[in-house]
């Protein structure tokens, strides 16, 4: 009975916490997807599909081809970056493990905001960046590296890189090194043995971490905001100029969720094709 | 069990460990190897677990380096040569069949890494399949088998590739019994039908002598005695192989008088002569070991007129089907175990407990080691 009740009282919260803070959020983004924007009202509630039919336009798919684009540009390099990151934290011992895990950890205790604010300063034309290619003599000149999508890219990859690398280290902790083993002891070797088992086997890790660096890439919007100046309008930004500076709620509700519905599909292609196994690992 | 193979003695051994020691972090796993394998022979290193006989296979196949010493195969250093250049092949404990591949693909691997031409591949593997009776589940996945299925996925995988000699590291150890029985007949047959060297690790005594040609007994990081199984278990070298394999009855004692080829030693009250096969001198100390099958138990009333026997109690009785085992207390305290088969002249075998009975052996049965402290 007493397990019962505990168990009914934390799922309960879970239930509630899901509701208030994400099914009834974007419920309130669809219902007002569908209103239009009044000149007294935020939102007149006259149900028309206007908001939808303005996306179908040359500058709105461009920005969404765009974000696409640098997010998969940004999954990708943080998947060859953390991919090794991983590998090596995994394969360390257990004390320098931990270490090391904690300095993955520990930019998470600063705001992103604040640290892509310090990006500002490494990326500028007189920042360390510069500084430290003049120096090297890789460069002659200062390079103009802010304010383009190079330093967005940048700065997605710096803040994202964790939630790439976790996920990986993870699953590279789990893998069998007896199937290693017996990939060199059949005759594979280092790069066979890499290819045709260790990666097979880390792709609900490589999965998972592509998910969750790909989907916020390409809705945060202060990072490409800060660090790709005016020029660069992505998804997220889009959405939060709809909000806050046209005063169209209804066009930025449905913009997100035209965003909510591609990601579903995304999670939903990832979800059929993974066995049950793999769905429980994700989970 | 009779072996039909016939060992090429004359030529070179197939592998050869010369004076090899390991270590791990200060700790000597391995000291001072030294022993070599007969090209088609049925090898088995056997040692309680920690002995390093699994770190000796791992020797074998290259994923450790000896800190000291030489390991040869076919005469040749293979010392510093990576796993995947070796021409030995390793049956794992848990067998390590690759989950995202199906039956076919686990078993072609290895050829896949020497690029094997395709038609060749697919020869190769229906054979070895064949020979493990698994070619209906090729298309299977590896994690849809049972474990026996698995087993033999594993032997396939390891001899499409005709290895030098084939490691196998405790693979019946999580079978159940029966299949665990079944699958060493199998091994045996499959290992005298394709030639190749077998190496095989467990820590069962009843596996190893059942399986074998010779047996490497190991303890502690040294090679006790290798031998034939008969050798192994009839003719012990030290304490601690015959108290590894098989149940044994220790007296301690000394020589009283040597005589040319005897001697006399004081058991349990009496005088008893032995053989003197390891050159004994008057006050020798000396282990005298009997097994327990070689003992015999009489009744009071059985035994007119007999001599020279242990006087003990009855402590318990164990039935077991094909034998009854006794625990007997002697007059001096000692604990001895005696099994009894059934026969014609015994078909009852029962016992009450704190009987009183009489014990013998089979004269010249014993073995007699020197005394270790």
């Amino acid at each position: 009975m007493k397990h019962d009740t505990f168990k009914f009282f934390s799922l309960s919260t879970i239930w509630l916490w899901i509701i208030l803070f994400a099914i009834l959020p974007f419920v309130l983004m669809l219902v007002i997807s569908f209103a239009t924007a009044g000149e007294n009202n935020l939102v007149v509630y006259s149900f028309n599909l206007h908001n939808f039919l303005n996306l179908i336009n040359y500058a709105y798919l461009r920005i969404f081809t765009r974000s696409v684009f640098l997010a998969a540009y940004v999954t990708v390099i943080t998947l060859i970056i953390g991919y090794p990151f991983a590998y090596i934290i995994a394969h360390t011992s257990e004390r320098i493990k931990n270490l090391l895990l904690l300095l993955v950890i520990i930019p998470f205790w600063t705001s992103s905001l604040i640290r892509s604010y310090a990006m500002i300063t490494i990326l500028k034309t007189q920042g360390l960046l510069n500084s430290f290619l003049l120096w090297l003599g890789v460069i002659h000149m200062p390079l103009q590296i802010l304010y383009t999508n190079i330093a967005v890219i940048i700065g997605l990859v710096y803040s994202l890189l964790p939630f790439m690398v976790l996920p990986l280290y993870a699953n590279i902790e789990r893998l069998d090194q007896s199937l290693v083993d017996a990939a060199r002891d059949l005759g594979a070797n280092r790069y066979i043995t890499f290819k045709r088992v260790i990666i097979p086997q880390t792709i609900p890790g490589i999965i998972s971490g592509c998910i969750i660096v790909f989907l916020p890439a390409m809705t945060i919007f202060y990072i490409p905001d800060l660090l790709g100046g005016a020029k660069s309008m992505l998804l997220g930004n889009l959405i939060q100029d709809q909000f806050l500076f046209a005063n169209n709620w209804p066009q930025g509700a449905a913009i997100s969720v035209i965003l909510t519905a591609f990601m579903l599909i995304l999670l939903w292609l990832y979800w059929r094709n993974s066995r049950s196994k793999d769905r429980h690992e994700f989970l | 069990m009779v072996k039909t193979v016939q060992l090429d003695t004359t030529s070179k051994p197939l592998i050869e460990f010369i004076n090899v020691s390991k270590s791990f972090a200060d700790q000597l796993v391995l000291s001072n190897i030294n022993f070599s394998v007969k090209s088609g022979e049925f090898l088995t290193l056997l040692g309680p677990s920690g002995c390093g006989k699994t770190t000796l296979l791992r020797l074998i196949s290259g994923f450790e380096k000896p800190n000291t010493g030489e390991i040869l195969f076919n005469g040749k250093s293979v010392v510093g040569i990576s796993p995947h250049q070796r021409h030995v092949h390793t049956v794992f404990q848990s067998y390590a069949l690759f989950p995202h591949m199906n039956v076919f693909e686990n078993v072609a691997f290895g050829l896949r890494c020497q690029k094997v031409p395709k038609d060749e591949i697919n020869e190769r593997v229906d054979q070895a399949l064949r020979l493990v009776k698994l070619e209906t589940l090729a298309k299977r996945k590896a994690t849809q088998l049972s474990g026996g299925q698995q087993q033999r996925v594993a032997i396939a995988r390891a001899i499409v590739n005709k290895p030098l000699a084939l490691l196998l590291d405790e693979p019946l150890s999580s079978l159940d019994y029966r299949l665990r029985k079944d699958m060493q007949i199998e091994l045996i047959q499959l290992q005298r039908k394709l030639g190749i060297t077998f190496i095989f690790v467990t820590h069962d005594q009843e596996e190893a002598l059942s399986m074998s040609d010779r047996i490497v007994v190991m303890h502690e990081g040294h090679v006790e005695q290798i031998g034939t199984p008969r050798e192994v278990y009839e003719t012990p070298k030290n304490l601690t192989v015959a108290k590894f394999i098989g149940e044994v009855n220790i007296f301690d004692t000394e020589v009283i008088e040597v005589n040319q080829k005897t001697i006399k030693v004081n058991i349990d009250g009496y005088l008893h002569q032995l053989a003197n096969t390891k050159n004994f001198q008057t006050g020798d100390k000396l282990h005298m070991i009997i097994r327990p099958e070689d003992m015999r138990a009489y009744r009071m009333d059985e035994t007119e007129g007999q001599e020279r026997m242990l006087i003990g109690k009855v402590n318990e009785v164990i039935y077991k089907g094909c034998t009854v085992d006794l625990i007997i207390q002697l007059n001096n305290g000692k604990i001895v175990s005696v099994e009894e088969y059934f026969n014609e002249d015994d078909d009852k075998l029962e016992y009450q407990l704190n009987e009183t009975v009489i014990l013998n052996w089979l004269p010249g049965w014993e073995v007699v080691l020197p005394y270790e402290a």
